[in-house]
């Protein structure tokens, strides 16, 4: 048990460590354009389609949920509210980099791990580069851009899927929701969804590359690490995102 | 005999509670082919990969044209990377590049040249290892011994002083360990380079070698040239020679 404990401390440090000649030798020149654009592309463009499908359907539902909720209390009226107001500061960010996490994560241990145990890794170090530049910094760099900008898109979409249960199930119009979401939702709290989803975007990236370079044991390992980027990726979102609301609640209310 | 131009002294290395080397002590000369030999296992790529900063030391001193390896941080270690080529076991190939863009990785680290010198370059080793023609090939439509051929011209490409094979037969047809071999003694007599070949090939080890170092009960147990082995009264460096399996009675627990 003491052991586990003790392994559990020295990857902390290790992550730490990682992050930290990750942001140094982002800015080392020259930058790698080529991996970065290539990056954003995989991790970020590509996942587009999840994240809507993610946030529609999750906008609709919420709706769904809040209009008969609130239809006892005679106020189904502010379904558009409470919901713009879970997209945009929970939900929106939440689901965005757990689904994308899933995807891009696993890519990134799987992808590395295999470069690993292939000596491909040792290879880019005999031949005078740095790994960590080459390979950590596009991903986890690409990701901490690239959430934030699925995060809007899924803000945006949760409540256009909202608006349309919400038109249809209550039956108040388009216009009376957009008003009444100007009315309620402040930049702070887009903000507050976005600063978050930053902070998600670095764990995504820094959790599937370490896994990936920390792979041993063949193929066989390849796989093992490949779920246990979705999982532990999973577990530190889940949890950082409880202790992000709590710090930016307190910083901004 | 000249001064060794790499050398290991008292080197000591586990994994965890495996001990690789107990007391690890070799001289490599200018200009000499060196077979490593040793049972799968024993730990023979990690020499090369200590030897390289891939690896680190737990104690002991290994010395590289004259500097303290074991000493040197991964940036300090560049200027003597670029002095080694390695030919890893799997050629380490990077998957997403093609041929002549994976020659070209350590001649852009190094900034060799313009474009033109770099395609050149590319050209010529290509030919070396008598695959001319090659460059726009990616990787995955090379056969085992291609690519082993391709890792090499990349690891040449830099004109290296000192060339590292890790098991370059091994996983080959017969054919193309003849190549192989034909290539190492070519290179030698062409270049004039030092090489440190792990193997537990024994055919291969004959055909190439100047000088034999077994590994043998976690250190450097023998050291002679080839005839030296062949007549040795040694017991298990009679059995390995004789056996040439690669797996030592010891080895099978």
């Amino acid at each position: 048990m003491t052991a586990r404990f003790t392994t559990f401390l020295q990857s902390f440090g290790a992550v730490a460590r990682l992050s930290w000649s990750t942001l140094f030798a982002f800015w080392r020149l020259p930058i790698e354009v080529r991996p970065l654009i290539h990056q954003f592309d995989t991790a970020g463009l590509q996942s587009w389609s999840i994240t809507v499908l993610t946030a529609a359907f999750t906008g609709m539902v919420l709706a769904l949920q809040f209009s008969t909720g609130l239809e006892p209390y005679g106020a189904s009226m502010y379904t558009g509210k409470l919901a713009a107001l879970g997209i945009v500061r929970e939900l929106g960010p939440m689901l965005t980099a757990l689904l994308v996490g899933g995807r891009v994560g696993s890519g990134f241990a799987a992808e590395l791990g295999s470069m690993v145990v292939t000596e491909q890794v040792d290879a880019i170090r005999a031949l005078g580069a740095d790994p960590i530049k080459k390979l950590v910094a596009p991903r986890v760099f690409a990701c901490i851009v690239m959430l934030p900008l699925l995060t809007i898109l899924a803000d945006f979409v949760g409540i256009t899927g909202a608006m349309i249960i919400t038109v249809r199930e209550v039956g108040i119009t388009p216009s009376f929701f957009y008003a009444q979401i100007l009315d309620t939702l402040w930049v702070s709290d887009l903000m507050h969804g976005l600063m978050k989803s930053v902070a998600f975007g670095y764990i995504i990236g820094i959790v599937g590359c370490f896994i990936g370079l920390n792979t041993t044991g063949g193929t066989e390992g390849v796989g093992h690490a490949t779920t246990q980027a979705v999982v532990v990726g999973a577990i530190c979102l889940l949890v950082s995102n409880f202790f992000l609301t709590k710090l930016f609640l307190a910083l901004y209310g | 005999m000249a001064d060794p131009i790499i050398r290991f002294i008292g080197v000591q290395k586990a994994f965890g509670p495996k001990v690789i080397y107990e007391d690890c002590t070799l001289d490599v000369y200018p200009g000499e082919t060196l077979t490593i030999i040793g049972g799968s296992g024993s730990g023979k790529s990690v020499l090369l990969k200590m030897l390289t900063g891939l690896l680190s030391t737990d104690a002991g001193s290994i010395q590289a044209f004259g500097q303290e390896v074991t000493k040197l941080d991964e940036r300090g270690m560049g200027p003597i990377r670029r002095r080694f080529g390695f030919l890893f076991q799997s050629g380490a190939l990077f998957d997403s590049l093609t041929v002549a863009q994976n020659i070209k990785y350590p001649l852009r680290e190094h900034s060799w040249g313009t474009e033109k010198e770099m395609d050149d370059r590319v050209a010529e080793v290509l030919d070396m290892v008598g695959l001319p023609g090659t460059e726009a090939l990616k990787p995955a439509a090379l056969s085992g011994g291609m690519r082993k051929r391709v890792g090499l011209a990349r690891a040449i490409a830099m004109k290296p002083e000192v060339i590292l094979y890790d098991e370059p037969t091994t996983g080959l047809d017969p054919i193309n360990v003849r190549r192989i071999n034909g290539l190492i003694l070519s290179l030698q007599k062409r270049l004039g380079v030092t090489s440190i070949v792990v193997t537990h090939d024994m055919d291969s080890c004959f055909t190439v070698t100047d000088r034999i170092a077994m590994l043998y009960n976690k250190r450097i147990a023998f050291t002679g040239t080839a005839e030296e082995t062949e007549k040795s009264e040694i017991r298990y460096v009679r059995e390995f020679i004789a056996g040439g399996r690669g797996t030592l009675d010891e080895d099978i627990d």
